[in-house]
């Protein structure tokens, strides 16, 4: 069996007219990637660089002014072959939803409707897809609310009676319950205090062992992704800028911005001063020429703000765009 | 706004149904300022006539042509729908948007007015005003009435709407910004009730339509100025189905009852708009 | 000893809550007590269990809810106390929060440039829209963003790092002396985290501002606060110089708290505190 998921030369852009002429902002520009069944596939990035975009645009669940311009997202479920989700029926894609993908957005502790208690969000939403009786169905959730250390009383709860972190993890086993084959998850941990995380994290990890599923993990918390992740790809500027297995990307990463990323990490006991990036982050309505990183990378070359680097294997499984990192020269 | 009306219009037969059937009438209401006969006149041409070419719905045993008469008396009952809805709307925002950023003691205190509104019987009080009034009893006093009876229950449902958006995180933001309750009652709330306000408005123009016929065709108005409700009730006066001359009841009630499909159909589709549970099929809901 | 800046006195917070049939109390708060000193700004974070009732703490010295039990004075006075408009405008120049969710903390039907415009003029007096303009573009300045890059835009159109630093330059404008920090950098990247980071201690250097910082993210908080104090269950279980207790917590939880931080070295350590990372399967290299 192939791939679970494969991109292949996504463009997505907002598009809006203003006064007649265009405006695009290009979140999403010609981005390669392939996942794999069983697998935890972690992005990184800077802020706006577009990940929540691609996210979006890989579970469909894009309205305007976002646009698919190029590309196709194909997913291939329980082996049937893959199939772009742009083609298919909207009856074919609420099949597939919840059963085989969930999506899990950002800021998802939003998305639960204020006026009505938790337990009918799960009951709306989970229930058709579960064909089981509803007592055993309720005790189903109340179970999988206690791998995310949530007593079953937030069911009665109305969602403004529960703190950030709670809702945050309503919104996980709402995603989680009917244990999908593919699970988009869109910085999923944000609000959770450390311990909370660690457990979410080994729930998530335990239902994509058990079931073989794979995970399409967002964060910016690099250390979620050193020991969750099996392999990494980190955006900038819209575009995917390097990829690897985890643990190659932090022993050895490639591109000058990942490096700049992991060093940025402050650590408890560590006093060494810690900088952000210099300069601003790019506009993507009219991003630089050549490298889009070029502005504010310590290992420009005349080369790079003419040419637009290419995704290259360095070393296997090991991708990234970068001219510097094509020579051999390391960040 | 425009974008979700077109979407509307082209993806959902309600909707569309209902805006034909709405234009339908209200041309025909708009007729009216262009009408050959005087509207209060009787006997301005001859009377019994069925329907023809000359009289499209024929004359009234008054002396009035049917359908010219129809197009005034409808003109009447809408603006009528129009008015309440407009007076209750304004009301019921203003009580039920502010009982919810306010809370405390000040939601209470108006929720007891609403709840009381609620109880009262609408239809003996108007019909008691009604022979307190007598003579001074005109539409525009009627539409006050019923407009200060047609409030509650819609305040009641916007104040859950605003007790719910006071817990969000922008409501404190706007706080900290320094508007006072006024400008963030009006400028962060009022548009997420604004769906609300569209639906109920449908549904209270029926329900006001609903009680000026039900009023007039008992005689419990001003029967002078001709609504929809004061034709069947002239029609009645002069036993015109007895007599044979059915026209002249027919087309008030077929086109009152356009009129309310119509609104009906608006409210239902808009209703599927607002749900608040679409917000949750982003996340990939059914 | 002069006036402290803010000074909580055994302050409780119980909400009547939980489902329609379990008509349960939740005590969010209990018996907290800490005092900020006027003359020494600094940043003082929170840190501690999901639930453990930080936000509701944080509305109580906003003044966004009162206090069940005990006293919250800001500068002596007690926010119980304080009433009418132009009291809360007084308020409001001198505290300013900044909210955890950034998506949630603009109206997704107005623009946001609106409520920094709506800032400057109630609050600092700007008079005219150039005014309220110019204060605007300077506060963003101060967080890395422009003007231009924000004006006319509505909250969805922007990312969620550029939408929590206008947050930031939003309380920055009236020039407080007290910000409200919950969770402020939890949806923005490790590089922008740090700038913005740098930014608050920036901020207390320059402009004397006390900073309240709630927060799950022990190495930020060990990176820049003066104390801090660790909340589990509504109380506050450890407390004190943030680097000592950090570096060396005492309490059963703030130690499993500090235990459980991800690393990135710890990810293939071996150790049993990391996700079981390489015990059952090997990272090394794609997978077929
Ligand atoms: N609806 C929209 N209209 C116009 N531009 C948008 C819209 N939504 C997002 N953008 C722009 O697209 C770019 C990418 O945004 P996106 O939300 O994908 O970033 P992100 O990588 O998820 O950032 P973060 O980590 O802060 O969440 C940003 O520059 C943003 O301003
Ligand atoms: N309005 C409310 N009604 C009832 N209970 C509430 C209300 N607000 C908060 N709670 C409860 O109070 C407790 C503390 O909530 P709070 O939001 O203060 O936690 P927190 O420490 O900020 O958590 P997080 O880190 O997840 O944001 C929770 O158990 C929550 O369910
Ligand atoms: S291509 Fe050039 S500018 Fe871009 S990251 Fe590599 S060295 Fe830096
Ligand atoms: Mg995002
Ligand atoms: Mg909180």
């Amino acid at each position: 069996m192939g791939p679970i998921l494969a991109v292949e030369g996504l463009k997505a852009y907002y598009q809006m007219r203003y006064f007649g002429t265009l405006r695009e902002v290009r979140a999403v520009d010609d981005i390669t990637l392939e996942i794999q069944r069983d697998e935890i596939y972690g992005l990184a990035g800077e802020s706006s660089s577009g990940k929540s975009t691609l996210i979006k645009t890989i579970a469909r669940a894009i309205r305007p002014p976002l646009n698919v311009v190029d590309g196709a997202v194909r997913f291939d479920f329980a082996g049937q072959g893959p199939r772009d989700i742009y083609t298919l029926s909207a009856p074919e894609l609420a099949a597939t939803r919840w059963r085989h993908l969930s999506y899990i957005m950002q800021g998802s502790m939003n998305v639960l409707n204020p006026v009505r208690r938790i337990r009918h969000s799960f009951v709306d939403f989970a229930f058709r897809h579960m064909s089981l009786p509803m007592p055993a169905f309720l005790r189903r959730v109340e179970e999988h609310l206690g791998h995310l250390s949530l007593r079953p009383d937030v069911l009665e709860s109305f969602p403004h009676e529960l703190s950030g972190g709670m809702r945050q993890r309503v919104t996980i086993a709402l995603a989680t319950v009917c244990r999908p084959d593919f699970i988009i998850a869109d910085e999923p941990t944000t609000a959770l205090d450390v311990v909370v995380q660690k457990g979410v994290l080994e729930m998530i990890r335990r239902l994509q062992r058990e079931m073989g599923s794979s995970v399409l993990f967002v964060t910016h918390d690099m250390a979620v992704h050193a020991n969750l992740t099996d392999r990494l790809g980190i955006m900038y500027a819209g575009r995917l800028v390097e990829e690897a297995p985890t643990r190659a990307l932090f022993r050895q990463p490639l591109h000058p911005y990942t490096a700049h990323l992991i060093r940025s990490l402050p650590r408890i006991g560590d006093d060494t001063p810690r900088h952000g990036l210099e300069g601003r982050p790019p506009n993507l309505a009219s991003p630089p020429p050549g490298c889009r990183f070029h502005p504010r990378c310590p290992l420009a070359m005349e080369v790079c703000q003419q040419t637009t680097p290419v995704m290259q294997e360095l070393a296997p499984g090991h991708r990234v765009a970068c001219h510097a990192a094509a020579q051999g020269i390391l960040p | 706004m425009w974008k979700i009306l077109r979407d509307l219009l082209r993806y959902n037969w309600e909707f569309t149904a209902g805006v034909i059937l709405l234009a339908g009438v209200t041309i025909v209401a708009l007729l009216s300022f262009v009408s050959p006969y005087p509207p209060l006149d009787v006997y301005v041409v001859a009377p019994d006539l069925p329907p023809s070419m000359e009289h499209w719905l024929g004359t009234t045993s008054r002396g009035q042509d049917v359908f010219w008469q129809l197009s005034v008396a409808i003109r009447n009952t809408l603006a009528f729908g129009i008015v309440v809805a407009l007076i209750s709307r304004v009301i019921a925002l203003a009580v039920g948007l502010f009982a919810g950023y306010a809370g405390g003691p000040v939601d209470r205190l108006l929720m007891s007015v609403n709840d009381t509104f609620i109880v009262v019987p609408i239809f003996p009080i108007l019909v008691l005003f009604y022979f307190v009034m007598r003579d001074q009893m005109s539409w525009g006093l009627l539409a006050l009435v019923a407009a200060c009876l047609g409030w509650a229950y819609d305040a009641r449902l916007i104040r859950s709407i605003a007790l719910s958006l006071k817990t969000r995180e922008f409501t404190a933001q706007s706080a900290f910004s320094g508007m006072n309750a006024g400008e963030i009652v009006t400028r962060e709330h009022l548009p997420y009730v604004m769906p609300v306000v569209f639906t109920t408005t449908m549904n209270n123009m029926n329900w006001s339509i609903g009680l000026e016929v039900t009023l007039s065709v008992l005689g419990f108005t001003d029967v002078n100025t001709p609504t929809i409700g004061g034709m069947i009730y002239w029609a009645n006066q002069h036993a015109a189905l007895v007599s044979g001359i059915w026209w002249w009841i027919a087309a008030p009630v077929a086109l009152v009852i356009a009129v309310f499909v119509a609104l009906f159909l608006l409210a239902v589709s808009m209703n599927e708009y607002i749900d608040p549970r679409s917000r949750l099929a982003r996340m990939g809901g059914g | 000893m002069t006036v402290p800046l803010l000074e909580l006195r055994s302050v409780g917070k119980t909400y009547a809550g939980g489902g329609l049939f379990s008509r349960r109390r939740v005590a969010a708060v209990k018996q907290v007590s800490f005092t900020l000193a006027a003359e020494t700004p600094e940043v003082f974070a929170i840190i501690g269990e999901s639930g453990s009732g930080k936000s509701s703490l944080a509305r109580m010295v906003l003044g966004m809810s009162t206090a069940s039990e005990g006293q919250v004075l800001f500068r002596g006075q007690d926010l119980a106390a304080s009433r009418g408009r132009s009291a809360r405008l007084d308020f409001m120049r001198q505290v300013q929060p900044i909210f955890q969710n950034p998506f949630e903390a603009f109206n997704p039907l107005t623009r946001v440039d609106r409520y920094l415009y709506a800032t400057a003029r109630n609050l600092t007096g700007a008079k005219n829209q150039s005014e309220a303009e110019a204060a605007a573009d300077q506060a963003l300045q101060q967080v890395g963003l422009s003007l231009t890059e924000l004006r006319g835009r509505f909250p969805h159109e922007l990312s969620g790092g550029q939408l929590q630093r206008a947050a930031i330059a939003r309380a920055l404008i009236p020039g407080p002396s007290l910000l409200v920090a919950d969770e402020p950098v939890s949806m923005i990247d490790a590089s922008l985290r740090m700038t913005i980071v740098n930014l608050f201690r920036e901020l207390r250097d320059r402009l004397q501002v006390s900073i309240l910082y709630i927060t799950h993210d022990l190495a930020t908080a060990y990176t820049i606060s003066d104390r801090i104090v660790i909340m589990r269950q509504g109380e506050v279980v450890e407390s004190g110089d943030a680097r000592a207790v950090l570096a060396h917590p005492q309490h059963p939880y703030s130690i499993q708290l500090k235990n459980s931080v991800l690393s990135v070295e710890g990810a293939w350590n071996d150790d049993d505190d990391a996700l079981a990372h390489g015990t059952t399967r090997s990272t090394e290299g794609t997978r077929p």
